[in-house]
């Protein structure tokens, strides 16, 4: 390689925690490595600019094999170096253009990280998602036509749709006061919680509309209680299908709150 | 990514996911992690990472969605 290649930064860890060594392949293809400075180990890979340098970064956001290829690689670095110490992830696409800018850039914040480190330090990211439970329209227990002769179907039909439409209006009510119940219920078992805009049906392929994109930061020695908790909700809320997803490396929990000024 | 890496669990039985979905995955990484702006990414940064990667994932999703082939199924 000619180029003087592009420095992918995954997180960044205590140097006090166990030593990573590297050697996993990431982002690119590159062999993941540590780089220390300042007491504070970065993971960090060579990108090649060609692929990964301002230009190209911008044009191959915008594709999608890419960006899944490139998201994927970067969460399975962090998640395999998140499960030996505290780890401080990185947004995708923390490129600098060599090891010693990011250097400067570790010294720089310092402080900043090694907060963040203790404050994450021991906790876990899990993500809950609540969809209303869709009604099936029509094929549960709807009675069949019955021509009453007073009305005939014709008026039969309509006021059948009118109940079926206002059956459908309080399920929405009651699933949006259920999801507020079970995110309170959540936060209260977490130490902190982040709530995303919901994924719309097309993207999260699959239907009925999803009223709660939350993620919760909870302690590891509280995870076993956190996943009850979330069972116990879905049982008792039947008007949403909760699904639970984790546990995650603290992506949800850094630059929030902080390390705000890291922003 | 032959490993499944984070354990999914659902609470209804028409619902599964057998590894990180995407859009779980997008939420997290592109509007999560700590932002420090990478020298080389300076500009990108400002022209707000989200936004740009959302509206290629919309773009793409619904591109399959309404392509010819019905039974095409985003991953």
């Amino acid at each position: 390689m000619t180029e003087s290649p592009c420095v992918w930064v995954y997180a960044v860890a205590d140097d006090a925690a166990p030593p990573f060594t590297g050697g996993q392949i990431g982002v690119g293809g590159g062999a993941v490595r540590p780089l220390i400075a300042a007491g504070l180990t970065a993971i960090v890979g060579s990108v090649a600019e060609s692929e990964f340098g301002e230009a190209a970064l911008r044009q191959n956001l915008e594709d999608l094999d890419w960006l899944e290829r490139t998201a994927r690689a970067h969460h399975e670095v962090i998640e395999t170096v998140a499960k030996e110490r505290p780890v401080v992830p990185m947004r995708l696409a923390t490129v600098y253009s060599s090891g010693e800018a990011a250097a400067g850039m570790l010294r720089e914040r310092a402080a900043d990280l090694r907060q963040a480190l203790t404050r994450l330090s021991g906790r876990s990211e899990w993500g809950v998602k609540a969809h209303v439970a869709v009604p099936d329209d029509g094929a549960d227990g709807q009675q069949p036509e019955t021509d009453d002769p007073a009305t005939g179907p014709g008026v039969a039909y309509l006021m059948r749709r009118r109940a079926q439409l206002a059956a459908r209006q309080d399920a929405r009510e009651e699933a949006v006061a259920s999801a507020q119940a079970v995110h309170a219920e959540l936060d209260r078992l977490s130490t902190s919680a982040r709530l995303y805009p919901p994924q719309s049906p097309e993207i999260a392929g699959r239907s009925g509309s999803m009223i709660l994109n939350a993620a919760y930061l909870v302690a590891d020695d509280r995870a076993e209680e956190f996943r009850a908790a979330v069972a116990e909700l879905a049982a008792g809320h039947g008007t949403l299908q909760l699904t639970l997803t984790g546990p995650w490396p603290t992506y949800s929990f850094v630059g929030q709150d902080g390390t705000e000024d890291a922003r | 990514m032959s490993e499944v890496p984070t354990a999914t669990a659902t609470y209804h039985p028409a619902i599964r996911e057998e590894r990180v979905a995407l859009v779980d995955l997008l939420d997290r990484v592109l509007a999560g992690g700590v932002v420090i702006v990478g020298d080389v990414t300076l500009s990108i940064a400002d022209v707000d990472l989200v936004t740009v990667s959302l509206r290629a994932l919309v773009t793409s999703v619904s591109a399959l969605i309404e392509g010819p082939d019905d039974s095409q199924e985003y991953r």
